[in-house]
C-alpha cells in the first residue's frame, strides 16, 4: 500500500500538484526522511543498549550475593556497589562437579575440533586434487549431509554406542561431533583447495614431491585462513552444545553445559550456580570470538547453509 | 547418466583439475576413507536406521506400519509442538532477517557502526544454554528482579496510572459498601452536607507520598462536602471511629464519583488532606470509590506464562541470532554498487525509495540465504525452550526436537521418537537439494 503512495507520489515531480491534492509521502518515507541524522544515532544506540543489558545482567548478577539476588534486581548495584563480590566464583570454583564439567568441556572440544580439522583437509583435499571415480557425486553427497539434523542420529547412535561401549564416554561425544562436524568442513576446505592455483602443485611434483608431502608441506600451509575458519566454527560449535552432551554424556564425562542444566529446575534456588557458571562458560567463546572476529565472520558466511 | 551430463557440459575445457600426481586410487581411497567411515557410520547409517525404527513399534519387536506417524498428528503434546514449530519458522527467521536488514542498513551511516555491529554479533558466540540463563533473568516475573517487566512496567505506568489503594477497604460501621470493585455510600448525599468515607487496610509504606493529616470536613451549603482518609483506629479509647483523629492521613488522590442511577453526574479528586468538593448537580446521589482505585499494582507481564513463553524464547532467539543476519547482509551490502544508489537518489527518490526499490531486491538473494539457513536452524531448536521455559509452561513451549527428546530419551518412546527425526529430516531435504543443485554448476568447472 505504502509502496504504491510512493511511486505514484513523488518518485519525480514533473507535474506540479493539483491544489487541493498535495501527494503524500508513505509513512514509513517520512519516518525514513526523518531518520537522517540524530534519530539512527538515537535508535542504534538503544538498539545497542537492548544488545548488551541482557548480559550485563548476567555478568552482575553472578556477582551479587544470592540473598541480595533474591531480594532484588542485578541494577541495585549501581546505587550499592558494595554488594559486588566473587564469592559466587570461589564457591564454583571449589566445586569438583563444575571443575570436572569444563575439563571435559576442553577435553571434548579440543579433539573435536582436531579431528574435524585433520580428517575434513584429508578428505577436502581428496575431493578438489585427485582423480576417482565419481568423485564429485561424492562430494555432492557429503555437501547434501550438511543440513542433517543432529537429532536424528541421536537414539540410533546412543543404541549404538551402547552396543560398543562407548555410551558415556568422552570419546563417543568427540566422535559424534566429529562425524556431523565433516560435511561443513568438507565443504569449506574443498572450496579452498580448489582455488589453489594448479601451477604450484605442478612446480612441487616436477621438484618430486610425492602426494604426502605434497599435501603436508604445500597445501595445508597455504590452507591457514580456511583452516582458522573451520576450526573457530567447530570450536565454538562443539564447546556451546549441550544436546549431544545430554544425551551421550553421564555424570563423569559431562561438559559444563550439561552440569548447569541440571541445575536449572530450581533456577531461582541455584543462581548463584548458574549465573557465574554460564558467565565461565561464555568466557572462552567470547574470547575466541574476539581474537578472531574475521575468521569467525568469514566461517559463518561459508557456512550459511548448516 | 551422471557422466553422460557432466561430459556433454565439460567437453569443451579441459579438466582443470586434473590431479597433479597422478594419484594412484588406493592414495585417494585412504585420503578419504576416514572421512568417509566417520560420515557413514554417525550421519548416514543414523537416518537409515530411524527411517527403519520409525515403522517399529516402542520394543522394537513388532512392526508397526505408520502407527508412529499418525501419532505426529495426534498425539497433544505433538501437536503443540508442531504448532510452535510453525509458529518458530514463520516469525523468528523473518524478524531476525528483517531486523538484521535494518541495521546493516543504519550502521552504514554511524561512525561507530563496526561497535554496534560487535554488539549484536556477539551473542552467535556463546551457548544457547547460556543464553537462556541470561533471559531466564531477564524474564523473571518480578518485576523488582526481571529487566523486561521492570521496563515494561515501568512504561506502563507511565501511560496509566497505577492505583494507590490497593487494599483499601472498609472498617467497622462503616457508610460504604463494597460495589464492583469499589465502594459506594449506603444513603445518598445531599448538598450542605459533609460527608466522610474512612477506609483502613492501607499499609503505612504503601500511602502516597503527597498524603498529609486528614481534616473533617466542613459544611457548604451549596455543595457537597467531604473528606476520605485511612481510619486507623487504634482500639478502645484510642481515636474516634468515622472521625479523622490528628495521626491519621487522607488519602491523596482518591477518585470520588457521584452516581445518580448509575450515571456519573460529578467527580473529584481528593487532596492531600482527603477533603474534596462536589458541586451541587451530585445533590441526592450516591458516592462511589470506583474500583480504579483499588486495582492491585500492576505487575507486568508473565512472560513465561503458557501464553506468551513462545513469543518470549523467540524474542531470546532474535536476540542471539540477528548479529547473523546483519553481518550476512552487510556482507552483501558491501557488494551493491554505490553509483546504483547515488543514481537514484539523484532522480529525487526519498531514501525510503532508494531501500524499498534499489537495497531490498538486489539484496533479496543473501535475504533469501539467510532466511532459509534460519529455517533450517529453528526447525531443530531445543536448547533454548529446554533452558527458558520453566516446568509448569514447558508443554505449552514444546517443539519438535524437544518432543523428540522427551519421546526418546525420557519417556522410552524410540519409534516415535524416530518418526518425529524423519519428519524433520523431510523438512530439510528440499534445502539438501537446493544446496547440491547450486553446488553441482560450481563443481563443474
Amino acid at each position: 500500500m505504502t509502496t504504491h503512495a510512493g511511486s505514484a507520489g513523488s518518485v519525480r515531480k514533473t507535474a506540479p500538484p493539483v491544489e487541493g491534492v498535495t501527494p503524500r509521502e508513505p509513512l514509513a518515507a517520512r519516518i525514513v526522511e526523518k531518520l537522517g541524522g540524530g534519530l539512527v544515532r538515537v535508535l542504534l544506540l538503544v538498539v545497542g543498549l537492548f544488545w548488551l543489558v541482557p548480559t550485563i545482567g548476567l555478568l552482575i548478577s553472578s556477582l551479587r550475593p544470592p540473598d541480595e539476588m533474591s531480594a532484588s534486581g542485578w541494577w541495585k548495584v549501581f546505587s550499592e556497589p558494595s554488594q559486588l563480590t566473587f564469592d559466587s566464583y570461589q564457591k564454583l570454583l571449589e566445586n569438583s562437579d563444575i571443575t570436572n564439567s569444563i575439563l571435559n568441556t576442553v577435553l571434548i572440544t579440543v579433539p573435536a575440533t582436531l579431528l574435524v580439522v585433520i580428517v575434513g583437509s584429508l578428505a577436502g583435499y581428496a575431493f578438489a586434487w585427485m582423480e576417482f571415480p565419481g568423485r564429485d557425486w561424492w562430494f555432492l553427497a557429503v555437501v547434501g549431509l550438511l543440513v542433517v539434523p543432529v537429532q536424528v542420529a541421536l537414539i540410533p547412535i546412543a543404541e549404538l554406542f551402547g552396543k560398543i561401549g562407548l555410551f558415556g564416554s568422552i570419546l563417543g561425544v568427540v566422535l559424534f561431533h566429529t562425524g556431523f562436524g565433516l560435511p561443513f568442513a568438507v565443504f569449506l576446505l574443498r572450496n579452498f583447495f580448489a582455488e589453489i592455483p594448479r601451477e604450484l602443485l605442478e612446480a612441487a611434483r616436477l621438484d618430486g614431491a610425492g602426494e604426502l608431502r605434497l599435501f603436508f608441506r604445500v597445501v595445508m600451509p597455504l590452507a591457514g585462513p580456511a583452516v582458522a575458519s573451520l576450526a573457530i566454527f567447530q570450536f565454538l560449535w562443539v564447546w556451546n552444545d549441550m544436546l549431544v552432551a545430554l544425551v551421550f554424556t553421564d555424570a563423569d564425562s559431562q561438559p559444563i553445559t550439561v552440569a548447569l542444566q541440571t541445575q536449572v529446575r530450581q533456577f531461582g534456588n541455584n543462581i548463584d550456580v548458574l549465573a557465574p557458571g554460564a558467565f565461565i562458560s561464555m568466557v572462552i567463546p567470547l574470547a575466541v570470538f574476539f581474537a578472531f572476529q574475521r575468521q569467525f565472520v568469514s566461517g559463518v558466511m561459508a557456512g550459511a547453509v548448516k | 547418466m551422471a557422466s553422460a551430463t557432466a561430459g556433454a557440459r565439460k567437453a569443451p575445457a579441459p579438466r582443470s583439475r586434473k590431479s597433479v600426481t597422478g594419484t594412484r586410487r588406493s592414495v585417494a581411497a585412504l585420503f578419504l576413507l576416514p572421512a568417509l567411515v566417520l560420515l557413514g557410520a554417525l550421519v548416514v547409517y543414523p537416518i537409515g536406521y530411524s527411517v527403519v525404527r520409525s515403522f517399529y513399534d516402542q520394543s522394537g519387536d513388532g512392526f508397526a506400519g505408520i502407527d508412529n506417524y499418525k501419532e505426529l498428528f495426534t498425539d497433544d503434546g505433538i501437536r503443540t509442538a508442531l504448532k510452535n514449530n510453525i509458529i518458530w519458522v514463520v516469525f523468528a527467521p523473518t524478524v531476525t532477517t528483517a531486523l538484521g536488514l535494518i541495521f546493516a542498513v543504519l550502521t552504514e551511516r554511524v561512525r561507530w557502526g563496526t561497535a554496534f555491529k560487535l554488539v549484536v554479533f556477539m551473542p552467535m558466540a556463546i551457548s544457547m544454554l547460556a543464553a537462556g540463563i541470561i533471559f531466564r533473568l531477564v524474564y523473571d516475573q518480578d518485576p523488582d528482579k526481571g529487566v523486561a517487566n521492570a521496563v515494561w512496567v515501568g512504561v506502563h505506568d507511565t501511560f496509566a496510572q497505577s492505583s494507590a489503594f490497593p487494599k483499601a477497604h472498609p472498617g467497622r460501621r462503616s457508610p460504604l459498601v463494597a460495589r464492583d470493585g469499589g465502594f459506594v455510600t449506603r444513603q445518598p448525599v445531599h448538598t450542605g452536607e459533609a460527608v466522610t468515607l474512612p477506609l483502613v487496610g492501607v499499609a503505612p509504606g504503601q500511602m502516597p507520598d503527597g498524603a498529609k493529616k486528614a481534616v473533617a470536613p466542613g459544611a457548604d451549603p451549596g455543595k457537597i462536602t467531604g473528606t476520605t482518609w485511612q481510619d486507623f483506629t487504634r482500639g478502645k479509647g484510642v481515636g474516634t471511629l468515622g472521625a479523622p483523629d490528628p495521626t491519621e492521613l487522607g488519602y491523596a488522590g482518591m477518585r470520588i464519583e457521584a452516581v445518580k442511577d448509575g450515571k456519573v453526574v460529578a467527580s473529584a479528586t481528593a487532596a492531600g488532606d482527603g477533603t474534596f468538593t462536589l458541586p451541587a448537580k451530585a445533590d441526592g446521589a450516591l458516592l462511589r470509590l470506583p474500583a480504579s482505585n483499588f486495582k492491585e499494582p500492576y505487575n507486568g507481564l508473565d512472560w513465561l506464562g503458557p501464553s506468551l513463553v513462545t513469543p518470549a524464547i523467540i524474542g531470546s532467539y532474535i536476540w542471539m541470532w540477528a548479529g547473523f543476519a546483519m553481518v550476512l547482509v552487510a556482507a552483501g551490502l558491501a557488494g551493491v554498487p554505490r553509483e546504483l544508489l547515488e543514481a537514484a537518489r539523484v532522480d529525487g527518490a526519498t531514501e525510503w525509495q532508494v531501500f524499498r526499490r534499489v537495497t531490498v531486491p538486489l539484496l533479496a538473494p543473501v535475504l533469501a540465504v539467510v532466511t532459509v539457513t534460519l529455517m533450517i536452524n529453528v526447525l531443530k531448536i531445543f536448547d533454548l525452550v529446554f533452558i527458558i521455559a520453566p516446568g509448569s509452561s514447558q508443554d505449552d513451549a514444546n517443539v519438535l526436537a524437544l518432543e523428540l527428546y522427551r519421546k526418546g530419551f525420557s519417556e522410552d518412546q524410540p519409534g516415535v521418537a524416530s518418526a518425529i527425526a524423519v519428519f524433520l529430516l523431510l523438512l530439510v531435504i528440499p534445502v539438501m537439494w537446493f544446496n547440491i543443485r547450486r553446488l553441482r554448476r560450481e563443481v563443474r568447472r
